[in-house]
């Protein structure tokens, strides 16, 4: 089954795509009347990037053993996430508007049990990167070549978990492993640099043992070129530099679009700005 | 007489020879918890991790998703101390991740309260996929294990620091939400956890061997049908655990009798404060967890009825 399913891929270059899976974001949340859609915005070019070729992937076979791993433990940001893994045909497009609905399988966080189509379960910040971490030992124990990559947001390596795993990645040479850093600079109590700033975020993960690497993270032809390098036996952490509500005039590096949704009209405005 | 943590040490290295999936992670405790014996036989599925408890759970967790059957071992205060990882990464993820606890209760002795597991089956108690089991010897230490590789889903195994004494042969079978009866008497059943079992069977001895006494291997799921019938048959029941008696074997042999609708009387022996520093003997003996304390509380009990 495995070798006849289609490997799927997004288009880096479709600026119309772009801009489509922006809008399904946006109904997605207008529909669920909550989510959070500065940090869906910030993340999704990320997520394209990453769908356009460089993640191996089946959606007819998404337990397919040797597809690469995609774990968004940045939980909050996964209507972008739905939105990229309908476009690839996990699901069907008519689901999205069923987010955070009483029995959709598209929880307000990702939810494995009742979504295979993600890789695990987040949302408490700080954890998805040891997951990732243990899919990474796995398939090296397995002698899979796959990769994972992991997103995780700038607030959330507030948490001390992410510096556990940040410890522990380059003891096992997780060279397979890539996390991706979606810094948005933006949380819900305000601008992430007020509210406990990160920086030296490059020395740190760099002190770290970390092959580091620096994008704008709206720039897929960029991360198209970023995103495959690998050095051997070092994991790899990309700082993305993104900004929150990218793609709506009046959602972009406004905190107060953290984890609101839009109302009618403001849905109608960024619709329109997106030209869908 | 063995400690139940040797009992894991060595047949978790017999699970390493038969399936190639099981793997250990421990987190700077592996000569305490015993898991030493399996990263020295099997380095490349030992995982070191340091004094990094969420993220040891956390990782298990990524490796339980892609098939593996970690067994992530530590004291029962620090891993269920990482409530939110066993919440979130084990238990929502649906992760077939085995947790290791050891250092149960106030038995540990000298250490004192910071490094005893007192509430940990309390914590995991309140996870719908969790399941918690507590042998009260070697043999019943192998077939939970046995049970724990070969039936997938969250479980916790709760393990003594100390030495107990022998029950079981090759010819006794654990099930997952079976009691043993261990010996059947009337008018007071005393259910025992553990070291505490041993307490029980003490203390029927010494007043005479007349009351029940129940090994209660698995508590979640307890056995409720046995619970049930000791209520029918007994006047008194009394749960004695290592634990504080608040979510732990007393409030789940409470909860089957409350939601039955029984009047049987239920007294829990366990602990109600923190823990404290002296001999094991000594920690045991203040309180009233060994055999004689357990004969004291027991007195009390039914001294109460005749008021």
């Amino acid at each position: 089954m495995g070798s006849q399913s289609k490997i799927a891929s997004l288009n880096p270059n479709d600026n119309k795509l772009a801009a489509r899976l922006r809008a399904d974001i946006l109904k997605m949340i207008h529909s669920g009347k909550s989510g959070h859609p500065g940090g869906s915005l910030s993340v999704v070019d990320i997520l394209i990037s990453l769908f356009s070729g460089i993640v191996k992937c089946q959606p007819d076979n998404p337990q397919w053993p040797e597809r690469d791993r995609v774990i968004l433990s940045k939980g909050h940001g996964v209507p972008a996430l739905y939105a990229v893994l309908a476009e690839l045909g996990y699901f069907p497009k008519d689901w999205l508007i069923t987010l955070r609905h009483l029995g959709s399988p598209l929880q307000g966080h990702p939810d494995v049990a009742r979504l295979p189509a993600v890789e695990a379960a987040t949302g408490s910040l700080g954890q998805g990167l040891s997951i990732a971490q243990g899919v990474a030992l796995a398939l090296k124990l397995d002698k899979i070549a796959s990769r994972v990559f992991c997103i995780v947001g700038d607030g959330e390596i507030q948490e001390g978990q992410i510096w556990e795993a940040a410890m522990s990645a380059p003891k096992f040479k997780l060279d397979n492993l890539t996390v991706i850093l979606d810094y948005n600079h933006g949380q819900i109590d305000g601008p992430s640099d007020e509210i406990m700033s990160l920086e030296p975020i490059v020395d740190k993960w760099k002190a770290f043992n970390w092959n580091v690497l620096e994008v704008d993270g709206h720039d897929r032809r960029a991360m198209m070129d970023v995103l495959p390098r690998q050095v051997s036996r070092k994991p790899t952490f990309v700082v993305a530099h993104t900004i929150k509500g990218k793609g709506v005039s009046f959602m972009e590096g406004v905190i107060d679009w953290h984890g609101v949704a839009p109302n009618d009209e403001q849905l109608q405005k960024a619709l329109e700005e997106l030209k869908v | 007489m063995k400690a139940t943590r040797d009992s894991f040490g060595e047949e978790i290295v017999k699970w390493g020879d038969q399936n190639p999936d099981v793997v250990v992670l421990d987190a700077d405790l592996s000569k305490s918890t015993k898991s030493i014996r399996f990263a020295q036989k099997y380095p490349e599925r030992f995982f070191q991790m340091g004094i990094a408890e969420s993220n040891m759970i956390s990782t298990a967790a990524g490796l339980a998703l892609s098939g593996k059957i970690p067994f992530a071992c530590s004291f029962g205060a620090f891993l269920t101390g990482r409530y939110d990882q066993i919440r979130m990464s084990v238990s929502y993820n649906r992760a077939n991740v085995k947790l290791v606890g050891t250092h149960a209760g106030v038995a540990i002795g000298e250490d004192g309260h910071s490094q005893m597991g007192l509430e940990d089956v309390a914590v995991l108690r309140s996870l719908p996929n969790m399941t918690i089991y507590q042998p009260a010897d070697d043999e019943e230490t192998v077939q939970i294990v046995r049970s724990m590789v070969e039936n997938p889903g969250p479980a916790y195994i709760r393990l003594t620091r100390q030495k107990l004494p022998k029950v079981y042969d090759t010819s006794y079978r654990f099930v997952p939400g079976k009691w043993a009866l261990q010996t059947k008497g009337t008018r007071v059943a005393l259910i025992g956890t553990g070291h505490l079992f041993h307490s029980c069977m003490e203390a029927n001895d010494a007043m005479g061997g007349k009351f029940s006494v129940v090994n209660a291997a698995s508590l979640k799921p307890v056995d409720a049908d046995l619970i049930l019938s000791l209520a029918s048959s007994h006047e008194l029941l009394v749960t004695a655990e290592d634990h504080y008696v608040t979510g732990g074997l007393g409030s789940a042999v409470a909860e089957v009798l409350a939601e039955a609708g029984r009047k049987t009387r239920l007294r829990r022996i366990g602990m109600r404060t923190f823990g404290e520093s002296g001999s094991p003997e000594d920690v045991l003996k203040h309180f009233q967890l060994d055999g004689p304390g357990v004969v004291n509380q027991l007195e009390k009990f039914l001294a109460e009825k005749a008021n």
